[in-house]
């Protein structure tokens, strides 16, 4: 775009060229070492990790602390327990948050603004988290798996990105045309909205898949007593924070946290690959530019 | 007045319409869009009764609260718990602990994503971009149960990686995360970390609606590339810039528990009470429900308030503002 004709290129532009490059690399440097220290710890010999002589590349190369999270019953539970709230979660989401940006992306709809309204306040003033769990505990849905999939499933920011895209990216003659042919909004939303609208989809729906894949703050506050749901991070969390994980894991007569650098390390790569994978399935989206319409937002 | 608000609206929609005493009633056009209106009904319904459900909630904090009495039979007491918790120290440090994480948080971390972004568009290489790129998202894709572990790892005292180097090296170890003016900065950089590369997305979004003409003026004009990104990239995305600053001021009193919980331990507590700590302790460790409501209902009110101080501003700025 603001190419520089060739031959013009001088010595001070082909410089800040370098250290801009540097500079990048630098930085996303500091953003790929911290994993690739873990990663080598995970993989290695326990021995070099207690003498600290394991900084980017695995010492005693060796998978123990993998076999040991794979045969851990209550870490592999956990893994299910958040693939189920993510996949029903970011369904409950999606479907959701279409039949909401559907009928609000149409101007002519009468009261638009006020639901419009009534759904975003809530981005900007909300109960709060002690109002949250009471209404949790009055609904019966403490320490239920429910409790951390429905209250967050829709959220009015996604729902405010879909509106947009759909307000942009889809002319009001299409629709208006389908309408005179006596096509019903219902088929209109599955037969040219929704196919139209793929980019955002996507978009949207990785914003759902990755907030609940790494949120934790609600299943603390909610899942205290069954420690058969506690997700992924959770678990990591206790894991990490506490000792007492050692004494559930004893009394479940699971696995034993002999050494917990190595199985730490484990863990922290077992619970962020599978949501990072997502990503580059999503990414091409990205580049479109949908996000050109969240900007406000 | 009455018939004044009724004619003014006559008006109104006869200078937009043109059908001046046409209108129609309610019914008319549920009839007409139900399908669009029933397509709302579940959404509705999850808003009523998860946002706005907890805001009925909220009537705690007037009321000295027992679970067994139930939000109906709870005595009312007025402002009492206001007065209760405005004289408590706790509070006030966690409102000063709010308040500066997220300040510095936003000094320090709201010019680096724009930096970086102006950095990304001066690239012309079209791997190293994208590789550049994705490397810079990967932190939004961590957890803070993650970060927080990975901060450990690395900065730990006795067997971070980076204190284990420096130690190799014959330096004394640095208490990263276990002294609290030290673990301030360590805060403050991990959040910024954990943002930048995320926050590139929507300025590079912005850069590209920027008219390549202008750069081709300026081209001609003799404009370098640093003249050009100051005279003609930044103030092409001055408005994002400030939609966006506007936004992250309004939620200064905001804050998240997670990012604070998962990076604080034993050792540090001087800046780690903030106001979402307090209330979880305070509300669910210790079910102290009028007093932890109250606080949250405070922060809400104030963070209400910003968010239309910083809307009204930016409007008077003649930028677009939110609402």
């Amino acid at each position: 775009m603001n190419s520089v004709k060739p031959g013009s290129k001088s010595m001070a532009n082909r410089a800040a060229d370098f250290f801009i490059r540097f500079l990048l690399f630098v930085i996303a440097l500091t953003c790929i070492l911290p994993f690739v220290h873990v990663l080598a710890k995970s993989l290695s010999n326990e021995a070099y990790v207690i003498a600290q002589e394991v900084y980017l590349w695995p010492k005693g190369l060796n998978i123990e602390a993998y076999k040991k999270v794979f045969t851990d019953q209550s870490i592999i539970r956990s893994f299910f327990v958040t693939i189920f709230v993510t996949v029903t979660f970011t369904l409950t989401g999606m479907i959701l948050t279409v039949c909401a940006a559907y009928p609000l992306s149409r101007k002519h709809l009468k009261g638009r603004n006020f639901f419009t309204f009534l759904f975003m306040f809530t981005l900007y003033f909300a109960g709060g988290i002690i109002p949250d769990y009471l209404l949790m505990n009055r609904l019966h849905m403490l320490d239920t798996i429910w409790s951390i999939i429905l209250p967050l499933a829709f959220s009015p920011y996604n729902l405010l990105i879909m509106k947009t895209s759909f307000q942009t990216s889809i002319s009001d003659s299409l629709i208006e045309s389908a309408v005179i042919d006596g096509a019903s909004q219902f088929r209109i939303l599955r037969s040219i909205v929704l196919p139209l609208s793929k980019p955002i989809l996507a978009t949207v729906t990785l914003f759902y898949a990755v907030g609940r894949w790494n949120a934790y703050q609600d299943a603390l506050f909610y899942i205290k007593q069954n420690i058969n749901i506690r997700p992924l991070q959770l678990k990591l969390y206790y894991l990490i924070a506490t000792s007492t994980e050692a004494v559930n894991a004893a009394m479940e007569g699971t696995a034993q946290y002999t050494n917990p650098e190595v199985l730490k390390a484990a863990c922290i790569i077992f619970t962020t690959v599978p949501i990072i994978c997502v990503y580059p399935f999503i990414q091409k989206y990205f580049v479109k530019g949908t996000m050109v319409g969240a900007v406000k937002g | 007045m009455i018939a004044v608000r009724k004619r003014t609206r006559a008006v109104q929609d006869g200078q937009q319409m043109l059908y001046v005493g046409t209108r129609k009633s309610f019914l008319y056009y549920i009839r007409k869009d139900w399908q669009l209106y029933f397509l709302l009904l579940l959404p509705l319904l999850f808003t009523l009764l998860f946002k706005y459900g907890p805001m009925l909630g909220l009537v705690i904090s007037f009321k000295d609260y027992k679970i067994i009495k139930g939000f109906l039979d709870s005595k009312w007491v007025g402002f009492d718990v206001f007065k209760k918790i405005f004289s408590d120290k706790h509070f006030w440090e966690a409102c000063r602990n709010t308040l500066l994480l997220n300040g510095l948080a936003l000094v320090a971390g709201f010019p680096m994503p724009i930096i970086l972004a102006l950095l990304l568009n001066e690239l012309k290489g079209k791997y190293f971009k994208k590789i550049t790129q994705t490397v810079l998202y990967l932190p939004h894709f961590l957890s803070w149960v993650v970060i927080g572990a990975l901060a450990y790892q690395l900065f730990g005292f006795a067997d971070g990686a980076v204190n284990n180097f420096i130690a190799s090296l014959g330096g004394a170890r640095v208490p990263f995360l276990q002294e609290d003016y030290h673990w301030l900065v360590s805060y403050v950089l991990i959040n910024v970390w954990q943002t930048m590369g995320w926050g590139t997305i929507i300025y590079l979004a912005a850069i590209t609606g920027v008219n390549p003409e202008l750069y081709e003026a300026a081209t001609v004009d003799g404009a370098g590339r640093w003249a050009k990104m100051k005279y003609v990239t930044l103030p092409g995305i001055k408005s994002t810039i400030v939609t966006l600053l506007i936004m992250q001021l309004g939620r200064i009193m905001g804050g998240s528990f997670e990012t604070v919980d998962a990076l604080s331990n034993v050792a540090t507590t001087k800046f780690t009470k903030t106001i979402p700590v307090l209330v979880y302790r305070s509300g669910i460790l210790n079910a102290n429900y009028s007093e932890s409501t109250a606080i949250g209902l405070f922060q809400s009110v104030i963070g209400l308030i910003l968010v239309l101080a910083t809307d009204r501003i930016a409007k008077k700025m003649g930028e677009e503002g939110l609402i």
